[in-house]
């Protein structure tokens, strides 16, 4: 067996332990459904009557992608958090003296919180639709637009995942991703215009891997009401952008990542 | 008959500090090999050392004939570890726990599922096996962790101390459980803070301190050369601590210790040297308030081989440690 699928079968292993948890803790669950719920509700009704976005569409229709952004972003902490908590745990000196594959720890965890996206990402749809936005698009657009958020967020986990390595317990992660997620979610055009911006802030809004994939999901859901996206390459093909940015993510972070694993876990 | 188990001058730092300072260990096929030492004297290091956990800074093991260094994954291919604390998911049940093991040694899903009931029935788990392991007790738990250990029936298994904060029923348990498996073959490493666990499951016991073994030889052997039993006397009035000391001093090894109203020497026959001394005891009129042998104990042991008490051990490279 190759490493690579030797790192899948038992990553897949890991993940599906990783998600009896959701069996036997269901709070969990509740929480990853209840905050995104939350979010679109209180961003569709606090800040609904005070923005009005450009073009032919209410902010309820523009809000949506960019909670759907907001929400698999934050839900890499999760990631960050779970493995800081396996190191911790006796089952890691399990899984350490097993002739199972070196990542598959990572694998296993970056995959079961895809599952989590997925059931995050359903409930605030849902909501979504209740509260008023709509799929204006066709079928196969919405559902690219869910698979590049997905994507997104599994290039996300493994960022937190390195993180998650470096500290010593699971709650630094939560402190120490709201530092980062927090900036880049706001600093960018989920909850408002690109062209409430000025300066550099305009700049980075405009190439801010969080602003791409949110414009990608507009345009993808048809959410934009017919306005052109803002003049940058960027955000003129959010699409390729957003997948370059996934690439690189990809890139720096497995082998970080795995090597952060090979360290921690031979001390 | 081949060493199953060999290390030559295992050497672990962290930091300054001094773990392993050149262990050597052979276990041959088929036998146990206790590793007897008090907390912080190097032996859970050297069991992750041997089981791949950790790499060593100098010297080198083979488990099964293969390195742990060059092939660290060779060697979790054929042994099983059951740690200290107890290697299992609290979310998952006793059975997931042992399917999930079985399935990342690479077995089918099917034969880990037979391999998870059958361990479950021969650990007595059986009515457990699908609740959450959360819900086990501190000795069900161990008894899962071992069960995992022995999932793919590996020829070397490295416990350790697997009996450490049971009490006294789920101890023997598991020593029972221990025996019945060296009984069937495998060669066993295990560590241990007690001399009884050594002296009930091993062939052979290496005491360790410092981070390097200060002596080896049978459970009987060491036991000769801490100065084998023990009579201790305690007498009702202070006036008679002399009598007691010169009486006992006829049967007494080394010298005979006073503490307060209570003398204590080793002895070569205990048996004999007890009924002789309650005899003499007797005839002075000595007032005896308690009278007991004693079987040497680890901190016996320690204090024989090293001059300090167990507890009062700690690991670093500026303690004395006799040749």
């Amino acid at each position: 067996m190759s490493s690579t699928t030797q790192a899948l079968t038992d990553g897949w292993v890991v993940a599906q332990r990783n998600l009896v948890k959701i069996k036997r803790v269901p709070e969990v669950l509740v929480f990853v459904l209840i905050s995104p719920i939350m979010f679109v509700l209180l961003f569709a009704y606090v800040f609904g009557g005070a923005i009005s976005p450009p073009g032919a569409v209410g902010y309820k229709e523009f809000l949506i992608a960019g909670i759907f952004a907001q929400t698999v972003v934050f839900g890499a902490t999760f990631t960050g958090a779970g493995l800081a908590e396996d190191m911790q745990k006796g089952i890691i000196d399990r899984f350490r003296s097993l002739p199972m594959s070196r990542t598959a720890v990572l694998v296993g965890r970056t995959t079961s919180d895809v599952v989590y996206n997925v059931l995050s990402l359903l409930f605030m749809a849902l909501t979504g639709l209740v509260v008023g936005w709509r799929i204006r698009g066709s079928a196969g657009d919405a559902l690219l637009a869910f698979l590049l958020l997905l994507l997104f967020a599994y290039s996300v986990s493994w960022i937190m995942a390195w993180v998650g390595l470096l500290v010593p317990s699971p709650d630094v992660v939560n402190n120490a991703s709201f530092v980062v997620i927090f900036p880049l979610t706001f600093v960018s055009n989920a909850f408002v215009p690109a062209e409430s911006f000025d300066g550099v802030l305009r700049t980075f809004v405009l190439y801010n891997p969080v602003s791409t994939i949110t414009q990608a999901s507009r345009e993808l859901f048809g959410n934009t009401g017919g306005q052109p996206a803002p003049d940058a390459w960027s955000m003129q093909h959010p699409v390729v952008y957003t997948l370059a940015w996934v690439v690189l993510i990809l890139a720096v972070f497995v082998p970080l990542s795995v090597r952060q694993f090979k360290a921690a876990s031979s001390r | 008959m081949a060493d199953m188990i060999r290390a030559e001058g295992l050497v672990k730092h962290y930091k300054d500090v001094v773990a392993l300072a050149g262990l050597d260990l052979s276990v041959p096929e088929g036998t146990v090999l206790a590793l007897l030492g008090p907390n912080g004297a190097g032996k859970t290091t050297a069991v992750r050392c041997l089981a791949t956990l950790l790499v060593p800074d100098g010297g080198s093991a083979t488990v099964a004939g293969v390195d742990v260094v060059a092939d660290p994954r060779g060697v979790r291919r054929r042994i099983g570890l059951s740690g200290q604390y107890a290697a299992v998911d609290e979310y998952l049940t006793g059975y997931e726990n042992l399917t999930m093991v079985g399935r990342l040694y690479g077995m089918p899903k099917k034969r880990s599922q037979e391999r998870a009931r059958e361990l479950l029935d021969r650990f007595d788990l059986v009515d457990a096996g699908d609740r959450p392991s959360k819900t086990y007790s501190g000795g069900m738990r161990r008894r899962l962790d071992l069960a995992g250990a022995l999932v793919a029936a590996p020829p070397v298994l490295i416990l350790d101390e697997p009996t450490t904060g049971l009490d006294v029923r789920a101890r023997q348990q598991m020593w029972e459980v221990i025996r019945e498996l060296v009984g069937s073959g495998t060669t066993l490493l295990l560590t241990t803070q007690y001399l009884e666990e050594a002296d009930r499951l091993a062939d052979d016991i290496v005491v360790i301190d410092q981070g390097r073994a200060i002596a080896r030889g049978t459970a009987d052997e060491l036991k000769a050369q801490t100065g084998g039993e023990r009579v201790e006397v305690v007498v009702a009035q202070a006036g008679d601590v002399e009598t007691v000391r010169r009486l006992l001093g006829v049967h007494a090894l080394g010298d005979v210790q006073v503490d307060d109203r209570s003398v204590g020497a080793a002895v070569r026959d205990g048996t004999a040297a007890l009924r002789r001394l309650l005899d003499d005891l007797d005839t002075e009129g000595v007032r005896v308030l308690d009278v007991g042998l004693r079987r040497p104990t680890l901190d016996d042991v320690f204090l024989s081989l090293t001059g300090h008490d167990a507890d009062t051990t700690t690991t670093g490279d500026d303690a004395e440690v006799p040749a």
